[in-house]
């Protein structure tokens, strides 16, 4: 795709010399912006180089400290939300902001009734948002309960919502974070259509293949600073990685081929409800052997998170066995965190802030968290501080975890410093299973090729690996065998060489494309 | 993102005295409501509560009382529990103490049973918030509803108590019989005293020496215990706790028992310290006053002994104004209220700006230098 | 805000003893129920340290605590200052003056209502039986229906020794009446609970009680404001409460506590200040009942003709009264 230059080249939005702090954090410094009228722009930069502060300022969230936004090339001063969404601007943010219990024509009427009578407007509504589907190819059923919908279908409520309310300028935050490959692809050509008809799109995301894919032009955001605009046709992956990084990046990762020997984990007929009696786990079954790689695939949501979380004793087993170190599990035979942690198996979570570390402890601190028992870390009654520090300090400087100060607080360091700390933690236990779940998720892109590169490592020396991931790329590239899990079942077995986004993605679907059932009849026979 | 630092002096020191400041100057309007010229009522309060060995002897006697139950919230707070039972907790804990005195006292040497009554008056404010922390554990019940409602708990049991079983025959106030003296813990004027210094009496007593002993004990447990580690753990972040292998249930319970074991001991200094028997309702609030100090002192054993002075000091110099002007006895209420409006709820309103006029000043003088060099 | 003049009244300037004055500084402790009780603690207000500062124009300093602990502190504050004698009002301060009064044997020291056997105390204690005889007397009198009611504060002997006068007056009068008895609570909270009051009243009225009298402080509001909407009559406490509810309000049963606390201060400016027990009765007019305009409609020629003789022969003893507290039971 090409930016269109027969017409006269018109400015959407144009930001000059905005700039915001919040407190010590200067979170955009003045930041110029020119979005061309019916493009579809990406804005793309690390956690936390300033992009979702730079859109709440356009959305009225926040107030900039300095600079001018012009709209339609009017200075147009936007206090709030009102102002934005009477501007024509509409968002669709990261988290939805729907009400789980009401239907999508309730969601989308929501604040923009007309008049006392509810049912008019309703009507009214109706009306408009068929002709908005139709359009635009935004089908969704408008009477069913949210809360039964899909990701994907939530999306287009979010986004027929801004629609409804005249949105031309639409901004979507991380659209694709929470979709399957397929929902993605319909999720793009619904933005050609909004383009098409002269509307403005802007993208933020972190996904440099997107960007590629669906935009026309990319500005690129560095520790609150606007680095460069690019035309997407005149720029790659590479580039554009290396001007969010700051220096060369290298995308791929090389590894040899596994060298698998016995298992070491091995999981039979697991299930697992949940306590509002939902079936979250359904008879799964795997094993992974020492010295390889097994990823499991799926979008979120889909049983990942509870299968990791029984793996490593948080939750307890209600039906099935694990079999790890030579011990079985089962709901008679159960395992806190810390007596599964002695037992050789280490857990990097899915999500560090929810789980990995505590974000107001010193980096020392942290990196103790679940092993704080141990006898290095503790002398008589208290515990040696100074051995926890040389300690953290010692494993900061192996692992690159930069700034190298064991007294910083963790939620000071960038994501991807944290998440090396999680690692460190984690494998320098030199556990004989390694669970691991997204390890790249809002890490720098400089980071992950590190992440990837210790990953590999753990694997070539014998350990066990087992990686969940929604990013199928990752998968892709480390596993040796991926698994694809769809509502609390394994859909199936494909290995690597065979893997491509097509088929995965509608196995994340739970459809099982044929070439890979001849697989598996293969394998079983 | 850039981030300057901002030194912790500045946040820890600079912020709250700002706050305090906001309070001081908002109390000299409703003095000068009052006719009373502010400068004046701060003299009188600062003469009133430090300005003899009488005065600065309450203060230092409320002060006392301020660090146990300021203590007792904080510890809890570090759990992320909300132990608003402090008032309860330590009017047990008083019972505790109290039963000791009046069983042992005198029949055995004050070495011995000292112990015994710190021992007891920390086991009946742990016992008394043992049933909010096993709810909260095993059940979900929220310590904050269970601990109100304790404290009501609390003043019905004890009035009870005092009523029917340990008012002694022939007295009509309800309050227990007075203590044998070989049980009292000694006052400073006392001591001081026997080392030929001489004080006005006041009923500052030995027990400031244990809660500067238990704020010691505190810093050590939080900050540098396994087991401190997991109650801060589960505080600021519980699915992180879990994660961690920690039990959840067993620190909250812990926690809380620790939490009314401090609040327990508020008894030493007032019953066995000064009052020598136990009155009907002698808590009197100062469980929840140790909300406020917790929340002044930032929960940090030596932000509670500061604020607990800052309190002492409003109690004390508050009830001089009365005795000097007499204003109306609340007013000292009127004056806590504003430190914690200031302090508590207001905080981030000065936090922000604070900061900011700190950057541009070491901007300046950042400037400044850079000229002269 | 009412509490922010407690100091106006002691600026008033008086005519007489000014030359004594100087090196005289009596003092007042309230109880924590506040000198604006309307019974009790303001007796001692308006009938001793605002008369006495009035007459005498010495200044006396005053302190309401706030609770249990202030009792203590404010004797001592007081005491520290050199102030003496520091009258104590009420029997919850017995254990403070206990203590302060030992710690400044210079300090000349008043307890209303209780005993503290120290050099420097003096205690005043009053025949509430007495008193209560009388009432309950007049309350037969006008009982239509034989029954009449009692509401008690706290449940102690102080408060039984007015409810058993109570009950020898109503059956002196009429043999088969029948007293109602309550006490409010246990605790000091029981002086100033007026809806507890007011609920007690109620049921009592409910079985029959057509006149009621309320010995609980503060707690008698709520029992006047009952009388008065059933339609009955009801007795006051302490101070002439007769203005309270005129019409409904039968007469009081005075306990003169601040001109005993004004007389205290009278002696000791004069250098009499007499230690030990000092009883206030019917003969000395520590005790009595009340008539003034709000009820001489009520009270009879031919009641108070009976009512006079009454208190003649108790003071003659002729009629002897028994006193609950003596032997701790109400059996005479």
């Amino acid at each position: 795709m090409t930016a269109q230059t027969d017409v006269a080249v018109q400015m959407a939005i144009e930001l000059r010399g905005i700039d915001k702090r919040f407190g010590a954090v200067h979170a955009n410094k003045n930041i110029d912006l020119k979005v061309e009228k019916g493009t579809i722009h990406g804005i793309v930069g690390e956690n936390g180089a300033g992009k979702s502060t730079l859109m709440s300022i356009i959305y009225g969230f926040y107030e900039a400290d300095k600079g001018e936004i012009l709209i339609d090339e009017k200075v147009t001063k936007i206090s709030d939300s009102k102002v934005a969404i009477a501007s024509g601007i509409g968002m669709v943010h990261q988290h939805f902001m729907l009400i789980q219990n009401f239907t999508a024509l309730e969601n989308v009427i929501l604040g923009a009734e007309s008049g006392m009578m509810l049912n008019v407007s309703m009507e009214k509504a109706r009306k408009e948002l068929t002709r908005l589907a139709s359009e635009y190819g935004l089908d969704v059923p408008l009477d069913v309960p949210v809360e039964q919908l899909s990701v994907g279908m939530q999306q287009r409520i979010e986004i027929l919502k801004a629609l409804y309310r005249g949105a031309r300028i639409l901004i979507l935050d991380e659209p694709t974070g929470v979709l399957t490959p397929q929902e993605a692809e319909h999720l793009f050509k619904v933005l050609a259509a909004l383009k098409e008809q002269g509307n403005t799109v802007i993208i933020i995301t972190h996904k440099l293949q997107e960007i590629m894919a669906v935009t026309d032009n990319v500005s690129i955001m560095r520790r609150g600073e606007m680095v460069g605009h690019v035309k997407t046709a005149e720029t790659n992956r590479e580039q554009l990685a290396e001007l969010m990084v700051g220096r060369k990046v290298l995308l791929r990762v090389n590894k040899t081929e596994a060298k698998p020997a016995g298992t070491l984990l091995k999981v039979n007929n697991l299930s697992w409800t949940d306590s509002a009696g939902v079936l979250r786990l359904d008879n799964v079954n795997f094993n992974v052997r020492a010295g390889e790689i097994v990823g499991i695939a799926g979008v979120s949501g889909n049983g990942q998170s509870e299968l990791l979380e029984l793996l490593s004793g948080i939750k307890n087993i209600q039906h099935g066995s694990i079999e790890v170190s030579g011990k079985t599990l089962d709901e008679n035979h159960q395992l806190t965190p810390s007596e599964v942690r002695d037992i050789g198996v280490a857990h990097i979570p899915e999500d560090r802030h929810k789980m990995g570390l505590v974000n107001s402890f010193a980096a020392d601190e942290a990196f103790i968290l679940g092993y704080h028992r141990n006898d290095v870390y503790n002398a008589k009654l208290l515990m040696d501080q100074a051995a926890i520090k040389n300690d953290c300090a010692e494993k900061m400087e192996k692992w690159d975890v930069r700034p190298q100060d064991p007294k910083l607080k963790t939620a000071n360091f960038s994501g991807g410093n944290q998440q090396k700390l999680v690692i460190a933690r984690e494998m320098e236990q030199s556990p004989d299973v390694l669970l691991v779940g997204q390890p790249t998720r809002g890490v720098d892109i400089g980071a992950i090729e590190s992440i990837h590169n210790r990953i590999i490592e753990m694997r070539d020396a014998g350990k066990a690996v087992l990686l969940v991931s929604v990013e199928l790329e990752e998968i892709m590239s480390l596993a040796d065998r991926i698994l694809v899990m769809f509502d609390g079942k394994i859909v199936g077995e494909v290995p690597t060489d065979v893997a491509n986004e097509q088929i995965l993605g509608l196995m994340m679907a739970n459809i099982v494309p044929d070439e890979v059932k001849a697989l598996q009849k293969e394998a079983h026979s | 993102m850039s981030q300057q630092r901002i030194p912790a002096w500045v946040t820890v020191i600079g912020v709250p005295l700002v706050n305090i400041l906001l309070a001081a100057i908002v109390s000299g309007f409703v003095f000068m409501y009052l006719n009373i010229s502010p400068i004046d009522a701060v003299k009188t309060m600062a003469y009133g509560a430090f300005g003899s060995s009488y005065g600065w002897g309450y203060t230092l006697y409320y002060t006392t009382s301020f660090i146990f139950t300021g203590l007792a919230v904080a510890v809890a707070f570090h759990a992320s529990l909300f132990n608003i039972g402090g008032e309860g907790q330590a009017y047990v804990g008083a019972l505790g103490v109290g039963l000791v005195c009046l069983l042992l006292g005198g029949k055995i040497p004050f070495l011995l049973l000292l112990p015994l009554s710190i021992i007891a008056g920390g086991l009946f404010g742990a016992l008394w918030a043992f049933i909010p922390a096993w709810l909260q554990a095993t059940r979900g019940s929220h310590v904050v509803i269970t601990t109100i409602m304790f404290n009501f708990i609390a003043a019905s049991f004890m009035a009870y108590l005092l009523v029917e079983v340990l008012k002694p025959e022939g007295s009509m106030a309800v309050e227990s019989a007075v203590f044998h003296e070989a049980s009292w813990i000694p006052k400073i004027w006392e001591l001081a005293g026997t080392m030929g210094i001489k004080m006005q009496r006041s009923p500052l007593n030995l027990s400031i020496i244990w809660a500067l002993i238990c704020s010691v004990f505190v810093y050590f447990f939080i900050w540098r215990t396994k087991w401190g580690y997991e109650i801060r753990s589960l505080g600021q972040n519980a699915s992180a706790a879990e994660y961690a292998g920690i039990n959840l249930n067993k620190t909250i319970i812990m926690t809380m028992l620790i939490s009314g074991m401090l609040a327990g001991f508020f008894a030493l200094n007032v019953v066995q310290g000064e009052a020598h028997q136990i009155k009907l309702s002698l808590v009197n609030g100062m469980g929840f006053t140790g909300i406020a100090v917790a929340l002044m002192g930032r929960n940090h054993p030596i932000g509670i002994v500061l604020a607990s002075l800052l309190f002492g000091f409003l109690y004390q110099g508050g009830g001089e104004l009365q005795f000097e002007y007499g204003v109306d006895p609340r007013i000292i209420v009127v004056l806590q209220g504003l430190v914690i409006l200031f302090s508590g709820a207001l905080e981030h309103m000065t936090k922000h700006p604070v900061e900011n006029a700190y950057l541009k000043l070491s901007q300046l003088v950042g400037k400044q230098e850079a000229k002269g060099a | 805000m009412k509490a922010l003049l407690t100091l106006a009244a002691a600026t008033v300037i008086g005519m007489s003893g000014a030359a004594v004055a100087a090196d005289f500084k009596p003092a007042v402790v309230y109880d924590t129920a506040g000198k604006f009780d309307k019974s009790f603690n303001e007796a001692v207000f308006r009938n001793g340290a605002e008369k006495f500062v009035t007459e005498t124009g010495i200044r006396v300093r005053e302190f309401e605590p706030q609770n249990e602990e202030q009792r203590e502190q404010g004797l001592r504050t007081l005491a520290q200052r050199g102030q003496s004698p520091i009258v104590a009002v009420g029997f919850n301060m017995a254990s403070a003056v206990t203590k302060v009064a030992a710690e400044f044997p210079d300090v000349q020291f008043a307890i209303i209502d209780s005993v503290v056997d120290l050099p420097n105390v003096q205690s005043m204690l009053f025949a509430e039986h007495e008193g209560s005889f009388l009432v309950g007397a007049l309350a037969a009198m006008v009982s239509e229906t034989d029954k009449v009611g009692f509401v008690g504060g706290m449940d102690i002997p102080l408060i039984s020794k007015f409810a058993c006068g109570y009950e020898q007056g109503v059956k002196y009068v009429t043999e088969n009446a029948e007293v109602f008895q309550n006490m409010t609570g246990s605790t000091p909270a029981a002086f100033g609970d007026p809806a507890r009051g007011s609920e007690l009243a109620k049921s009592q009225i409910a079985k029959g009680a057509d006149v009621v009298f309320a010995a609980a402080g503060g707690t008698g509001i709520g029992v006047y404001q009952a009388a008065k909407d059933e339609g009955v009559y009801a007795i006051g406490v302490d101070s002439n409460q007769n203005y309270l509810q005129p019409g409904t309000m039968l007469t009081s049963m005075v306990k003169k506590v601040g001109v005993a606390t004004y007389q205290t201060w009278k002696d000791a400016e004069a250098g009499n200040f007499q230690p030990g027990i000092k009883v206030f009765d019917l003969a000395s007019g520590g005790v009595d009942y009340a008539i003034d305009q709000y009820n001489e409609a009520l009270i009879t020629d031919e009641m108070k003709t009976k009512v006079e003789a009454i208190k003649a022969d108790i003071i003659a003893g002729k009629i002897k009264v028994h006193d609950y507290t003596a032997t701790m039971s109400c059996t005479y």
